[in-house]
């Protein structure tokens, strides 16, 4: 048997990335003090602070890559009378896709995942991670058993992921694919420990 | 005179008073990654409409939800055997950070006569490993001390706000036999 080994560029999918992230990440929101709301690291922690001005209502992360969808389920089990949504990037996500079966068995149905895909690591200079090539992570929301998924990639899906964030039919999960541009600038306090304490604090003054 | 262990009293194993202690410490959130020596806790876990038992894929992701369960002002515990430690450490790195408070049950393998190789390696880091991320160990050797050191722990974690984890070792498990 002759094993041929095709280059991983020939796996490279021919898709639509056109969103900015700085404009559509907002316009699906909406008012994020709807929201409680864990960020992952790196553009979408730059996301989620520039949306909120780095507000009481968020907590994001610089390191810990792989935590963002474990720690909105175990705040959305917390909270069941609030809606959480977790702000990550689809290289954040790859690192733990198990927490995707977690979720879909607990079922919380106030916590959206929100997957801003740019098919890049963009932190790290833009290196293409799997999904710019063959994986599909709405499909693996939906095969891991998340009820209601929705892929988002110009401005008519816009409407369609406000609502899924948004519904009583959750979780749900919603897959943002955006240009491979730069998150907004934003200078957040980067220490955890202020950070937990004045999202706590938000919490049991509400 | 000392006060009797809580099972002589009332006739219940030790998981068993293990599970009403982490009740009455506040704990609603039971996550694990199955194992024979936290068998009973789950059950019991799973079987209580009043809390959330989460099984997960890997023990890391248990780390973020209780660090998740803490900023929705509820408290966990994470049940894991002592290989799942390894795979925690870089998820510590946030408990660390945030000062997010941590208790695990650790069911050890790869210690007191042990007969698998495979469970040495990190059954023997499982304390260095801990310890270097910032997190107190405590063993339980005897079902007489389980539920005074679990006791214990609790109090350093949720009123102490540091991270524990209880070792139970093979010496109050038993060793599989191979």
């Amino acid at each position: 048997m002759v094993v041929v080994q095709a280059s991983p560029e020939a796996r490279l999918r021919q898709l639509t990335f056109e969103l900015d992230r700085r404009e559509v990440i907002p316009s699906i929101v909406g008012d994020h003090r709807d929201f409680l709301i864990v960020s992952g690291l790196a553009g979408s922690s730059k996301d989620v602070a520039s949306l909120t001005d780095d507000g009481t209502n968020a907590f994001t992360m610089a390191g810990a890559m792989g935590a963002a969808v474990s720690m909105g389920l175990g705040l959305a089990l917390a909270q069941p009378d609030r809606r959480i949504l977790v702000v990550t990037g689809e290289g954040e996500l790859l690192m733990n896709l198990g927490a995707l079966a977690t979720v879909a068995v607990m079922s919380p149905n106030n916590l959206a995942i929100l997957c801003v895909d740019n098919g890049h690591y963009g932190e790290t200079g833009y290196q293409r991670t799997p999904t710019s090539f063959c994986t599909d992570l709405e499909a693996v929301a939906a095969g891991s058993g998340i009820r209601r998924t929705v892929l988002v990639e110009d401005e008519d899906g816009v409407p369609l992921g406000a609502s899924a964030i948004r519904g009583d039919d959750g979780p749900s999960f919603v897959l943002l694919r955006v240009k491979p541009t730069e998150p907004p600038a934003f200078s957040r306090n980067l220490h955890g420990h202020e950070c937990r304490a004045r999202f706590r604090n938000a919490l049991l003054s509400s | 005179m000392t006060a009797p262990a809580r099972g002589q009293v009332t006739g219940a194993t030790w998981q068993e008073e293990t599970y009403e202690l982490l009740k009455e410490h506040g704990v609603s959130q039971f996550t694990y990654v199955p194992d024979a020596g936290h068998k009973r806790i789950i059950e019991l876990a799973q079987d209580d409409p009043t809390v959330h038992a989460v099984t997960l894929t890997t023990e890391e992701e248990g780390v973020a939800v209780l660090a998740g369960a803490d900023l929705g002002l509820e408290r966990g515990v994470l049940l894991l055997q002592s290989s799942g430690v390894g795979n925690c450490i870089n998820f510590l790195s946030l408990v660390k950070i945030a000062r997010f408070p941590m208790l695990m049950l650790v069911s050890m393998r790869g210690d007191f006569g042990e007969g698998n190789p495979w469970q040495f390696p990190m059954g023997q880091a499982v304390e260095p490993v801990l310890r270097v991320m910032g997190v107190n160990t405590l063993r339980a050797d005897g079902p007489e001390e389980v539920t005074a050191v679990v006791d214990a722990a609790s109090t350093m974690v949720f009123q102490g706000g540091e991270s524990v984890a209880v070792l139970l070792t093979q010496r109050l498990l038993g060793a599989k036999k191979f």
